[in-house]
């Protein structure tokens, strides 16, 4: 087979896995023409990601809700609210930030598996069980700060997971200035270990007489991705190197990566989204499934509302608004399936990026707010639109 | 044999369907006389649906050959309504009505009577009550259908359809889910209709019934009609009925296995009533069975006879149906709440819809082949995926399942294989008894030889297999013992020399 035959084979079988990708890539050429360039400087692609941050968290949690055929409304106020709780216990109460965090990611699990309750066990439809939680949230956030209005917060330590950066190797100040060396280091390392493991991958799978990639199509693919993993961290140690923010988002993406595609919990996952019934009678607990994913929701709701006060250095009435439309349209920009059993984690971060880009961007050219919510819209129906249209063929 | 009376109200010539690979209906001719109770029987597969479909228009002209005529003019339906105007309707054994809506709304559904384009909710209430009258119902035309019964909701049905002005009026097995009482109106009512020159063509498979209601009886056999038989000649009786719905050649794809004997009871059931809450109904009364080690016992019955709600049962009741008695296994007494424990305990159970409850299409066979079985192929809740690999590709070898990898999507198999990566998922937990729903429905010949040589395989190993099967030959080729499910009931238990097609239907009909 030639090399652009099988080229355009590998992108229409995998078209699913690669359209999204696609699109990024798109939306991302397209702004960085129309702004000159800004788009795609370091300042504005590390301000952009960690804008995802806090949307890229709570997408992960939503994929898997919508693999597993369900939805939860109520993860953007809870998120506010969880957040806002934050602020109180450090600010007001006085507690340690070592504190406050495992306890808000221990009260997002809680909440979630409030949700869950009602529907594994109960038997309410997700929709109307996480409205409810919905309008309880909003509630809570303006009971929360009712009386003191927006709290701002002074503990630096959390401050740092939504603006500070990770620290550069000492000592090295006249080599390479205004570059950030250690995260040079990691992208370097990032790369090394993705085509090792890309290697391995193939090996094992031509040991098992799999069908692999032609060697063309396979260095392409390692030269295509280990780009993209060096220009991003060209770009960001143009600024201010990897922030924590970068950081949380790639440790809770591995965490939900490696859960969702080794282990016995991820595969009860996959089943009861692909035939509830199915999994039922092959001795999976679709109840204990359906909870368990939904408890992951409300922890990451924590995360989330943890990432947004720090970015702001403050609670305010208004943190959560639309944050679990955001995380909906990220997934299914990222791939999940209307259907359910369909859609990756890291199609959710790539689902993230795609809105936020098209935020950032549309800001960047001053776009009025109205037609931004269009835009998005647009995006989000064209997003399953695609996914409609390439069921069955992947 | 024919009926003549006159120009037949319906004739159907030379009738033949095919679905991609099999020929449903071949060649089948008959005719109707007006006012006549026509009854048509046969086994499960006979093709009595699919007739029933051609003439209502579901499958429309074009889609068979042959002729429809009804007066004695070739009629050409593409859709339901064109039937229904010509005086068609049928009634299916799920009713087609809105719980949530009342009776008279049911009535006129699709048929709305309008003034203009606004509906006219008296005349509808006045027409209502007066088909409520034919059909002898007594209850207030603004109840919800929900809160009838199913026998009245059936005359429900048949008051819309007289509201259409019925002339030819089909019931597919209208007295499968109603009580005696039930059928005892359904019938008397039906005499009236035929009394007013309604003329009815009922599939049933009680016999007991059609040989009370018939004027006439065609037989349909493998989509072929087989013979039609008069009442008033009194051709109508159940051997005459059951010689001809059987009588076909055991084909001899089973291959031989020396019937075991052993002793040593595996799994037993004792006195088993089950009732369904959604349905409101018992669906399994006081069920007494056992197998031994190493031994195949068919269930032969008709669908919807219990069979597979009795596995459900046995296999964590995952249906939610109120259970009494006792199941042992081994001798012990088990209550299994979840599949899991069923599966821990050593049961397996291979559902006769794998696409619907058996398999997730969107996977691998790899994955599919380890669903049931993760913590084998785990390390502390890690999939080994080396394991998992080795597995997959072990058990697609021995059952010879044919596809180009273990990574293919089990969507993109043919039925044969899919039937094979469900089995191989089962055996994978290694059970002690494997119970087989329908485990060659809609399959081709050649994999159903490979599934009861596996079949025979695994007995030989000490394996209890409890096979669920509408087929007969299936059920006498294959069994060591054979038990009879009726409505709910065992209606008897035959070792195999003694079972024959016959005496299997007799007790499958039994009521």
């Amino acid at each position: 087979m030639s090399f652009i035959s099988e080229l355009q084979k590998v992108l229409r079988e995998n078209i699913r896995d690669y359209g999204m990708f696609i699109a990024l890539f798109v939306i991302m050429a397209f702004f960085t023409a129309m702004t000159d360039g800004i788009f795609i400087s370091s300042r504005n692609i590390s301000n952009l990601l960690n804008q995802t941050g806090y949307i890229a968290v709570l997408g992960v949690g939503m994929m898997l809700i919508i693999v597993i055929r369900h939805i939860d409304l109520s993860v953007g106020f809870l998120s506010g609210f969880l957040g806002a709780l934050a602020a109180i216990a450090l600010e007001t109460w006085g507690l340690s930030v070592y504190i406050v965090l495992p306890m808000i990611l221990l009260l997002g699990t809680l909440a979630g598996a409030a949700t869950g309750t009602l529907v594994a066990v109960v038997g309410i439809p997700a929709f109307v069980a996480s409205l409810a939680g919905f309008l309880i949230y909003r509630g809570a956030i303006l009971v929360a700060l009712q009386k003191t209005g927006t709290i701002i917060i002074t503990d630096e330590t959390f401050n740092a997971i939504g603006n500070g950066y990770i620290p550069d190797i000492p000592g090295l100040d006249t080599f390479l200035p205004g570059v950030h060396k250690l995260t040079i280091l990691l992208g370097i390392v990032a790369v090394v270990l993705y085509v090792m493991s890309e290697i391995k991958n193939r090996n094992n799978k031509k040991a098992y007489n799999f069908e692999v990639l032609s060697m063309n199509i396979f260095v392409l693919k390692l030269v295509f991705v280990a780009g993209l993993i060096g220009s991003v961290t060209w770009i960001l140690a143009g600024f201010r190197g990897l922030s924590w923010t970068v950081v949380l988002v790639i440790i809770v993406v591995s965490i939900y990566h490696f859960v969702t595609t080794q282990t016995v919990l991820g595969r009860h996952i996959y089943a009861v989204g692909g035939n509830p019934e199915a999994a039922e009678l092959s001795g999976i607990s679709v109840r204990n499934t359906t909870y368990a994913v939904f408890c992951s929701m409300g922890m990451l709701s924590g995360l989330s509302g943890i990432m947004f006060a720090s970015r702001l250095q403050s609670a305010t009435m208004t943190a959560g608004t639309l944050f679990e439309l955001d995380a909906i349209a990220a997934a299914f920009v990222g791939g999940a399936s209307a259907t359910g059993g369909v859609g990756k984690v890291t199609g959710a971060l790539v689902g993230a990026l795609v809105m936020t880009s098209l935020t950032s961007g549309m800001n960047l050219m001053s776009i009025d707010i109205s037609y931004q919510y269009m835009v998005r819209g647009v995006v989000l129906a064209a997003a399953v639109i695609f996914d409609v249209a390439t069921r069955g063929k992947a | 044999m024919d009926i003549e009376m006159n120009t037949p109200i319906l004739e159907m010539k030379g009738i033949t369907k095919e679905f991609p690979g099999v020929k449903a209906l071949d060649n089948v001719t008959f005719q109707v006389a007006k006012g006549e109770i026509r009854f048509l029987v046969g086994e499960n597969g006979a093709g009595k649906s699919t007739l029933m479909k051609v003439l209502s228009g579901v499958y429309p002209h074009g889609q068979y050959t042959g002729d429809i005529l009804i007066n004695g003019e070739v009629q050409k339906f593409g859709t339901i309504r064109d039937s229904e105007r010509m005086g068609v309707a049928i009634i299916y054994q799920e009713l087609a009505l809105f719980p949530e809506l009342t009776i008279y709304e049911n009535i006129f559904m699709g048929h709305e009577i309008s003034n203009a384009s606004r509906v006219d909710w008296n005349e509808t209430i006045k027409q209502a009550n007066k088909m409520l009258k034919r059909v002898r119902l007594n209850v207030n035309p603004e109840a919800k259908i929900r809160s009838l019964g199913v026998g009245k909701q059936q005359l429900v049905e048949i008051a819309k359809t007289l509201s259409k002005d019925v002339k030819l009026l089909i019931l597919d097995e209208p007295t499968a889910a109603l009580n005696e009482d039930d059928v005892e109106n359904l019938f008397v009512l039906l005499r009236e209709l035929k009394a007013q020159g309604v003329t009815c063509i009922m599939i049933s498979h009680k016999l007991k019934e059609v040989t009370e209601l018939a004027d006439s009886v065609t037989v349909l056999r493998d989509g072929q009609t087989i013979c039609t038989l008069d009442a008033k000649k009194g051709e109508v009786t159940e051997d005459a009925l059951i010689k001809n719905m059987v009588g076909r050649e055991i084909e001899d794809i089973h291959p031989k296995r020396d019937h075991q004997r052993s002793e040593e009871t595996v799994l037993e059931v004792k006195n088993l009533n089950a009732y369904d809450p959604k349905l409101n109904r018992d669906i399994l009364k006081d069920m007494n069975f056992n197998l031994k080690k190493g031994e195949i016992i068919g269930f032969a019955g008709l669908m919807g006879s219990g069979r597979t709600e009795l596995a459900l049962s046995i296999f964590g009741n995952t249906p939610g149906y109120r259970l009494s008695g006792d199941i042992l296994l081994h001798g012990e007494k088990k209550n299994f709440n979840h599949p899991k424990d069923a599966i821990d305990a050593g049961i397996a159970y291979v559902t006769e819809d794998r696409k619907g409850n058996g398999l997730v299409l969107d996977q691998t066979i790899k994955e599919n082949t380890t669903l049931a079985n993760l913590h084998d192929i785990s390390n502390r809740y890690v999939i080994d995926e080396n394991i998992e690999i080795k597995v997959a590709n072990e058990y697609k070898d021995a059952m010879n399942t044919k596809a180009p990898s273990i990574m293919q999507k089990v969507v993109n198999l043919s039925g044969g294989n899919q039937q094979k990566v469900s089995l191989a998922k089962w055996l994978f937990v290694k059970p002690d008894v494997l119970i087989l729903d329908e485990p060659t429905r809609g399959i081709d010949v050649g994999a159903k030889f490979e599934i009861y040589t596996i079949m025979n395989q695994l007995v030989e190993q000490g394996m209890s297999i409890i096979m669920l099967s509408s087929e007969l030959s299936e059920v006498l080729g294959m069994s060591d013992r054979v038990y009879v499910v009726s409505q709910g009931k065992i209606t008897g238990e035959l070792p195999v020399e003694e079972a024959t097609q016959e005496n299997i239907m007799v007790l499958a009909t039994q009521e």
